[in-house]
């Protein structure tokens, strides 16, 4: 350890300490949470229940269930009782299959003001449940910047004020694995960290980076909980950092009850990987990347705002670019057995701004989001640019997302004449000014000039603009890409009337981890009509939130396919995978299940999350509207880009477009698109067994056995 | 380098190597605990297909923990202390001949012992000696200075 980590560690001042014993998990669980308030510096162990397990499962629903739990109706996301709940799942943490070391975090968003969740890869999670926690429950706020370490070799938990480390992630990580893991490498991958970053301080899009050790590059690594503004939080709190260490991982670390079913599904996944990822997605040369190049192909990425789906630049950043970028070779995989290995990087890139310029560092990424949505979105095709954001957004905490979709739309007002040079500080936002928006991150880490109103997400930029610049609330509320108060992700919905929805009626805003439905509703038109569509709704947010119960990443189910799953009953379900899902967690748990009753564990989830936004204030119909940005096109202009699909739209509906005006054609189809919307939402509300209003029946919390008496009040009060 | 190698025209199925390598390894007289495996013919007329290590080192570049490296003699070793037991490097040989057994954690694989050659009644099995295999992408991570 050098003499500078010495010093910084001498700093630590011990606020509390806490020993346990620490035993085995039991079948994928320690059957206990540990509670942390940093107010009164409390430090506890709470039990888990057999009801929590039988309801909940993990994950997700231990993080919703401990919330619902822990603050008030009129709890605000920067009050102290608001919590950050990590919990990895029940599977979470088995080694023997791709996909399974993630981490789910549950909050209160400074974005949307209701509850949030987000999945997230790194190694801390599983540590943490190794160490003896199903969950990591904190509340209150403390004075000065906190480490809270735990230590799951020892059994002994400290909160620890911590005043001298840098709080950056890439600098923080490469500290505190030093500093907690020793000089060995081997004993620094027994370390992980929870970090936030500069800009998470300044903007309301704070995220969180988990780190996993990489033994070949000797370096930490990271992956981030990007969605709603959980890093905001966890700065507000004034944690610095999180650390756990466990040093014996093994196989059956978890506790399996069937460790030999476990290894004989993971090797046959693993094979499959090994036998089509080539022909198939290529992950494992690509990561997520490879989508930037067909998005642009069909029409579904994201450009200057959402306004077209594809640009004739797309090339720049495509999967061909990245690829010669990414080392390939190395085993990239987020959590051990990942062979599916999608966290690609970026070696020795040399940084050209900011307070790190000239420093070499490795850049995680570019996912297919970092790309679009800090590149195409703003009309950026540069992909140095697009690796100099992205390791900036990485190391001062800001979701990649939310920041690509607000400085898009800041852009897009900027061109429209909305705002100008005066209220921007005299940066010339044009779509394209890759220097302008580089330098709108670096302002959110530095927490001045326009970048702090930037950061403050495009629901608070649309007021701003209203009532400081005289902006055209209709205007703002059709181009500002966000719903409940969450930034879109990056995919182009506007021709698909499934993602539209799988966006708006997302339980924490559009995000497309839920309901991804583009590619099966419009590069493989597998949901045609508006019962399949429904269909898709109800069964697809479950199926995927089942994932976020067991600390499992979705990519082994749906980046890549037996080669016979074309020819099964139901493709887009890729029944085999499913199989190997009822598999595993049969094996870990000892109780036999079916697909059924994984579907059941996600619908009380499901539904209760539903409950809890409704408690907080929103969760209803109105709630799960989207701006028309997202439905068809809002201006002339992008009518007349596409003017022959939507003439024929037109056509077909009866109207006689060689009489009408571009205007009124654009107002004609708009009609037609929400209308279809507004039914799109009424199947689908009829299915989930809701109300016309989108609020849970008492009789579908009856069936789901989730109709505890604070639950069934506030459906009631909604007319449930 | 030393590997072994195979004959498998003159390979009867008798199954004494299996036998023999369980016994060296694990103490026990059991073929599923065995490094090297014996599968009957595909198609009548065909040769046993005898599946073992060739020690071309494919799964040292896809193990997480870099518990799979080549010693010095050339034999690629597993460092069971390092090893999580994900069985990637299973999935991963394009010989199939990483073996796992549910009493263990750890995969398992030949390492050119030679002892299954003394006991094969048909010589069906080798050593050989073979050029030295190409440094695998992890070595030239590991010879590097840390980042």
């Amino acid at each position: 350890m050098s003499h500078h980590i010495e010093e910084m560690k001498a700093a630590h001042r011990l606020l509390a300490e806490f020993t346990y014993e620490r035993y085995p998990v039991q079948r994928g669980y320690t059957n206990r949470t540990l509670y942390i308030n940093l107010s009164d510096s409390t430090i506890a162990s709470k039990p888990v229940s057999e009801e929590m397990k039988e309801k909940f499962t993990g994950g997700k629903g231990f993080g919703l269930w401990l919330l619902w739990h822990g603050i008030r109706d009129t709890t605000k996301w920067n009050d102290p009782e608001n919590e950050i709940i990590i919990s990895a799942g029940p599977i979470g943490g088995i080694t023997t299959y791709p996909g399974t070391g993630k981490s789910l975090v549950v909050s209160l968003s400074p974005l949307t003001d209701s509850v949030m969740d987000c999945n997230v890869g790194g190694y801390f999670g599983p540590y943490l449940k190794f160490a003896g926690w199903d969950a990591l429950e904190i509340q209150g706020k403390a004075e000065k910047d906190v480490i809270i370490f735990i230590d799951g070799d020892t059994g002994r938990i400290t909160i620890e004020e911590a005043p001298l480390e840098p709080v950056d992630t890439h600098l923080l990580t490469d500290i505190l694995v030093q500093m907690y893991g020793g000089d060995d490498h081997h004993a620094r991958r027994a370390i992980s960290t929870v970090t936030a970053g500069s800009g998470a301080e300044h903007t309301r899009f704070g995220c969180l980076n988990f780190s996993w050790y990489d033994l070949r590059r000797r370096a930490a690594r990271v992956k981030q909980a990007g969605r709603g503004g959980i890093g905001t939080v966890f700065r507000d709190k004034r944690i610095k950092a999180l650390v756990v260490k466990f040093s014996d991982l093994k196989a059956d670390s978890n506790g399996p009850a069937d460790l030999a079913r476990l290894q004989r599904v993971g090797t046959k996944m693993h094979k499959e990987i090994h036998d089509y990822d080539d022909q198939q997605c290529g992950m494992r040369r690509h990561g997520t990347a490879y989508l930037v190049g067909i998005m642009n192909d069909y029409d579904l990425l994201p450009v200057h705002n959402f306004r077209y789906g594809s640009h004739p630049d797309g090339h720049k950043i495509d999967v061909r670019v990245w690829d010669a970028r990414f080392t390939q070779g190395v085993p990239d995989g987020c959590w051990y057995g990942c062979t599916l290995s999608c966290s690609h990087a970026v070696d020795g890139f040399t940084l050209r701004t900011g307070p790190y310029k000239g420093q070499k560092v490795i850049v995680d990424g570019p996912e297919y989001e970092n790309a679009a949505g800090l590149g195409a979105n703003c009309g950026i095709f540069d992909p140095d640019y697009i690796l100099e954001a992205n390791f900036y957004c990485d190391t001062y905490a800001l979701d990649t997302i939310s920041i690509g979709t607000s400085i898009a739309f800041a852009m897009e007002c900027y061109e429209m004449g909305i705002i100008d040079k005066r209220a921007t500080g005299g940066l010339d936002l044009r779509f394209g000014n890759a220097e302008a928006a580089i330098e709108v991150i670096h302002q959110m880490g530095r927490g001045e000039g326009f970048g702090t109103i930037i950061g403050q997400g495009v629901r608070r930029m649309k007021k701003i603009f209203v009532e400081q610049y005289g902006a055209d609330p209709k205007i703002l509320q059709d181009i500002g890409m966000e719903a409940k108060g969450l930034e879109f992700s990056q995919y182009m919905p506007k021709e698909s009337l499934a993602q539209q929805a799988g966006y708006g009626m997302a339980s924490k805003g559009p995000q497309h981890d839920e309901a991804w439905l583009i590619f099966m509703d419009m590069v493989n038109n597998q949901i045609p009509t508006m019962e399949d569509k429904a269909e898709a709704l109800h069964y697809f947010p479950i199926w995927r939130t089942w994932f976020g119960l067991c600390g499992l990443c979705k990519l082994p189910w749906n980046d890549i396919v037996p080669p016979d799953n074309a020819l099964t009953d139901e493709p887009t379900k890729i029944p085999e995978h499913v199989r190997n899902y009822v598999e595993i967690f049969s094996a870990v748990t000892g109780r036999q299940v079916t697909s059924e009753d994984l579907l059941l564990m996600s619908e009380r989830v499901y539904n209760f999350q539903r409950v809890f936004n409704l408690r907080m204030g929103f969760g209803t119909r109105e709630h799960d509207k989207i701006p028309y940005r997202a439905q068809g096109p809002v201006t002339v202009e992008e009518y007349e880009s596409r003017a022959e699909r939507y003439d024929k739209q037109l056509k077909a509906l009866g109207y006689d477009v060689e009489k009408m005006s571009t205007p009124e054609k654009v107002a004609a189809l708009r009609a037609y698109r929400e209308k279809q919307y507004e039914e799109l939402m009424d199947a689908v509300y009829a299915r989930r067994g809701w109300t016309r209003n989108g609020v849970p029946k008492v009789e579908t919390l009856q069936r789901l056995g989730i109709d505890y008496p604070d639950v069934v009040e506030i459906v009631r009060r909604a007319g449930g | 380098m030393k590997i072994l190698a195979t004959r498998p025209e003159r390979c009867t199925g008798c199954g004494a190597c299996e036998i023999e390598c369980a016994r060296t390894w694990f103490k026990v007289d059991d073929k599923e605990k065995s490094r090297i495996r014996i599968f009957p013919p595909a198609k009548e007329g065909q040769p046993f297909r005898i599946v073992v290590c060739n020690q071309n080192g494919a799964c040292i570049d896809v193990c997480p923990t870099v518990a799979l490296k080549r010693a010095k003699n050339g034999v690629v070793q597993l460092n069971k202390s390092l090893c999580v037991g994900c069985l990637s490097c299973v999935g991963f040989c394009p010989n199939q001949a990483m073996f796992y057994h549910p009493d263990y954690t750890e995969p398992f694989k030949c390492v050119a012992c030679g002892k299954c050659v003394e006991v094969c009644p048909e010589d069906a099995l080798y050593i050989a000696e073979v050029a030295e295999a190409p440094a695998s992408v992890t070595d030239t991570w590991l010879q590097k200075e840390a980042i």
